[in-house]
């Protein structure tokens, strides 16, 4: 059977770190990045005898935000359960989760990939608390793990998609969609890097036209959006090699091996748990008003999908641009700040995805990282537009100035990169490149056009990009067909 | 009469006039548990040290003009509060050496009520027997008779008491283990309303039943103490927020107009004819008082044992999964992976009993079982709650036996855990449906204390106390046991 004949069925369980100030159960700060280990605990956290959890009231807004965010439905009435396995970095030996009366449900939202909408269901999304962390270490021979609670007890939204996704871009999409709206709603940064963000996949395939779904394999440990599109491109085909010799996929985890790029089945110690789920006997049910869910909505913020339309509409961009300028919260900040003081959205749209995005990915840097400022935008195009140096210029000083931070103007007057706009030094450098260069000139003599641009690429090398590519080509054309 | 002779009322009065410190008090105390807790066994810890600066602490307040009910009064705390830096172990081995950082807030509210703490006392296992015989530690004995058992699982606590080791004390109670051992040992013992003391520091056994109460040899006793830690604690989200009342006034009332039940099957099959005659007698003498005696019917009383013991030990499997020996307490020695570390300490640390009702309590959950056992006593929980409901449409209090038997012999029920839990019929209900129940010794059968159970609604501590005062002026006085 060939290949095209699978469709890959996917669905994604997000764990979604909430930045709340204290910790889903406890006071103690949930901020703990760099901190020293065990400094952000308390006897609850630590699981001591006799303690008690108490609810956080505002990692339950958060939720009920995102929730609202996705579309969801958000029950009159909600409540945590035990969930029962034992492991050293599960402090209670329990954790306190949601089963089946969780926060919200039936939501959905929509991805972009290529210029195609796409609509992925969410199932439900509900509150947990998150496990302390373990560091495990070598001693020679033997092995231990160290556990730094830390991180026990910080607020998690669980997020589960329906099995919509078809494709692992349309799953990388998904992934930064719910960044994007958990940035914009300010209730987690969703950094996968940093573990704000934590993603599993399942994914299984049937033959185009099948209704009935095929076995599913979990993948587990993806560090990135890009982790998850490489994994599922690597599953789907092995699932397919497999499925096309005549075998069937067995159901199990998979671990991702970021570096070879490969899944490994991790079924050595694979068990079906029974996690015993049972309500939470020390939390009270949490009986949601009407009045609270509209109280919140009312607090929600412009979301992505409404900005990218409004961004259509008001600026008149095109849909592509408009997704391409909300892609982050940070980029939509950017440009609103450089339209309102320079009023070509266009023209933003192109040099933001076109050299912004270029340059921070080559550095590796995050807009919010980077030295970039909206103002430097707007200076550089606006010494373009006055004609005080020419578009290779303004590219260089723009690059300079998002990587330094330096002010572009201050760039071009120090190093004296504006326009040559003396005639005299342009006709020479033109008569210069057309004397070093005879092979170009007999090219363009013999009727080849592109020769007449290598030549105007060698008087903007040799005028470091200074001189007018327009004017420098009219004197170039004018000098050799006058003979 | 001596000091420790000396009920709380009346220490705080000699107190009050300077006729004794809080450090002559303490001694007192601490020189009769130096003297008989070598028989008694009630204390696992004697916290002399912290007793003697804590009356000193206490005496000054006095100097300084400051009157409250429980300044300077020497009481013993069972070994499920977690006590600052003092060694907390709910009598069981896997948490031998654990000193806990942090007060339980009912700790906490008697330090500042400046009452002194002379120790901690001996229990069943995480809470989880009848007789205090579950202890890894020891056995507690009776004060009236050293061969037989004080109840549980707050035996040590109510020892104490009997024997004037303490003025007063507190244990818990999840399904009789305030008001049985209270029975056994002749004193006055109460379980509160389900939220009505914080249970924050107070070793979790079944979350949904466990709660804090005092022992005293009056019932005057017992609601000043219940009223010093009662009251809504922001660290228990199950905490009651309703304001704690005045139960001293509640107390001087007669029992005229006073609908009180009487519930037909507490007078169980087996239950011994000296307990069923000396409560008979007491129900007797509150219609003497006035009180409007009648019969009710609880149909699903006999339900009530198998729904306890699916609802507690699976509570219990969860709140006793966190000792793994991983973070605090024992681990055993020489393990070689997490998973025979975790094996072993559980397999070394808990008594039999523990790991009967872990057993239990992970088999009522487990897949398949959860429907047929948790979620089916769950349901006959709430048939048991509206058989107290309806009850209290038609009566103010219920009283019946504490329990069905006077205090047996050391041993004579433990081979056989069921005979065990039968000691608990008469409690289980009232734990089950979150209510009230008090007990007090309203007799003696072979030289043995019988403890009668007044019950009540909801956050209905009031009307217990009126009935309790009410029938304790009209006793008279009750013996206590002499210890040689």
């Amino acid at each position: 059977m060939a290949r095209a004949t699978y469709e890959p069925v996917i669905g994604l369980e997000t764990h979604v770190q909430l930045q709340t100030k204290s910790k889903m159960f406890c006071a103690c700060s949930a901020d703990y990045a760099g901190a020293e280990p065990n400094t952000h605990v308390c006897p609850i956290c630590m699981a001591m005898p006799g303690t008690l959890p108490v609810m956080n009231r505002r990692a339950v807004e958060y939720a009920f935000l995102t929730a609202l965010a996705l579309n969801c439905e958000i029950p009159e009435a909600s409540k945590f359960d035990r969930k029962n396995y034992p492991y050293p970095d599960l402090m209670k030996g329990y954790q306190i989760s949601q089963y089946d009366l969780p926060f919200s449900s039936h939501g959905h939202l929509t991805v972009d990939v290529d210029g195609e909408s796409h609509r992925v269901g969410i199932t439900r999304a509900h509150l947990e608390e998150d496990t302390a962390k373990l560091l495990h270490r070598r001693n020679g021979e033997s092995t231990y793990s160290l556990i730094d609670v830390n991180r026990a007890g910080v607020p998690l939204l669980e997020i589960v998609s329906e099995p919509d996704i078809r494709t692992p871009a349309q799953a990388r999409a998904y992934l930064q969609k719910l960044r994007l709206i958990v940035q914009t709603l300010g209730v987690s940064t969703g950094n996968m890097e940093e573990g704000a963000m934590r993603c599993d996949v399942n994914v299984s395939l049937r033959p185009i036209g099948s209704a009935a779904f095929g076995t599913k394999v979990e993948v587990k440990n993806l560090n990135s959006a890009r982790s998850v599109q490489r994994a599922l491109e690597y599953e789907i085909d092995r699932q397919t090699e497999l499925l096309d010799r005549g075998e069937r996929v067995i159901q199990e985890t998979r671990g991702f091996d970021e570096d070879r790029g490969i899944t490994v089945s991790q079924r050595s110690k694979e068990e079906a748990h029974d996690y015993r789920y049972f309500p939470e006997p020390d939390l009270p049910p949490v009986f949601i008003s009407r009045e609270w869910v509209e109280d919140l909505r009312g607090r929600l913020p412009e979301l992505p999908d409404a900005k990218r339309d409004r961004y259509c509409e008001q600026f008149g961009l095109s849909r592509y641009d408009a997704v391409q300028l909300t892609s982050s919260v940070a980029v939509s900040s950017y440009f609103e700040r450089a339209v309102a003081a320079y009023q070509k959205p266009k023209v933003l749209a192109n040099w933001i995805h076109g050299e912004l995005f270029r340059i921070l990915n080559d550095t590796g840097i995050d807009l919010e990282a980077s030295a970039a400022t909206p103002q430097a935008l707007v200076t550089v195009l606006g010494l373009l537009d006055a004609g005080t140096i020419t578009q290779a210029v303004a590219k260089q000083v723009f690059e300079e100035s998002v990587k330094t931070g330096a002010d572009p103007e201050r760039i071009v007057s120090q190093r004296g990169l504006t326009q040559i706009r003396d005639t005299a030094a342009l006709e020479q450098a033109a008569a210069d490149a057309i004397a070093e260069n005879p092979q170009a000139v007999a090219d363009y003599r013999a009727g080849k056009q592109q020769a007449i641009g290598f030549l105007t690429g060698q008087v903007m090398k040799a005028t470091r990009g200074k001189a007018n590519p327009t004017a420098v080509t009219e004197i170039l054309r004018r000098r050799l067909d006058q003979g | 009469m001596e000091a420790y002779d000396l009920n709380i009322q009346e220490a705080r009065e000699a107190l009050r006039t300077g006729q004794i410190s809080s450090v002559e008090l303490t001694e007192a105390y601490l020189d009769r548990i130096a003297r008989f807790d070598r028989s008694v066994q009630a204390f696992l810890a004697v916290t002399a040290d912290r007793a003697r600066s804590d009356a000193r602490r206490a005496d000054e307040r006095i100097r300084a003009g400051e009157d409250g009910p429980l300044l300077g009064v020497p009481l013993a705390l069972k070994d499920i509060f977690c006590t600052n830096g003092i060694e907390t172990t709910c009598a069981s081995r896997i948490l031998k050496g654990f000193v806990p950082p942090f007060d339980a807030t009912v700790v906490a509210r008697l330090g500042a009520a400046g009452a002194v703490l002379l120790g901690k006392t001996n229990m069943d296992e995480f809470a989880m027997g009848s007789s205090t015989e579950n202890s890894a530690f020891m056995s507690t004995r009776n004060p009236w008779d050293l061969e037989r058992v004080p109840g549980g699982s707050s035996g040590g606590s109510a020892a104490a008491v009997a024997a004037r080791m303490a003025a007063g004390a507190f244990g818990t109670d999840t399904g009789g283990s305030i008001r049985q051992p209270a029975a056994l040992c002749g004193v006055v013992g109460i379980k509160p309303t389900y939220g009505r003391v914080s249970r924050y520091g107070v070793i979790a056994f079944a979350s949904s039943l466990d709660q804090v109460g005092p022992f005293a040899r009056t019932v005057a006793d017992a609601a000043t103490l219940l009223a010093a830690v009662a009251g809504s604690d922001p660290y228990d989200s199950t905490s009651l927020p309703n304001p704690v009342p005045d139960y001293q006034a509640a107390m001087g009332r007669d029992l005229h107009g006073v609908r009180v039940g009487v519930p037909d099957e507490y007078f169980v099959r087996g239950i011994e004819p000296g307990v069923e005659a000396s409560v008979r007698q007491a129900i007797d003498t509150l219609a003497e008082l006035g009180a409007d005696v009648g019969p009710v019917s609880m149909g699903h009383t006999a339900y009530a044992l198998a729904t306890y013991y699916l609802i507690a030990p699976a509570e219990a499997s969860a709140n006793l999964a966190r000792y793994d020996s991983v973070k605090y307490g024992y681990r055993a020695p020489g393990v070689t992976s997490t998973l025979d570390a975790y094996l072993r300490t559980r397999a070394d640390g808990f008594g039999p009993e523990v790991k009967r009702r872990i057993m239990l309590g992970t088999y009522a959950l487990s897949a398949g079982y959860y429907d047929a056992f948790y979620v089916k006593a769950q349901k006959v929980r709430t048939l048991i709650k509206a058989d107290f409901d309806n009850a209290f449409a038609d009566f103010d209090v219920l009283v019946a036996p504490t329990s069905p038997s006077v205090a047996f012999p050391l041993g004579a029920k433990t081979q056989d855990p069921l005979a065990m839990y039968l000691s608990d019929v008469c409690t289980l209900p009232v734990s089950l449906a979150g209510l009230p129940g008090l007990s007090m010794p309203c007799g003696l059968s072979d030289g043995l204390p019988v403890g009668l159970q007044i019950i009540g609604p909801a956050l209905g501590e009031e009307t217990i106390f009126r009935v309790a005062a009410a029938y304790e002026r009209a006793r008279g006085p009750f013996p206590a046991p002499s210890l040689s």
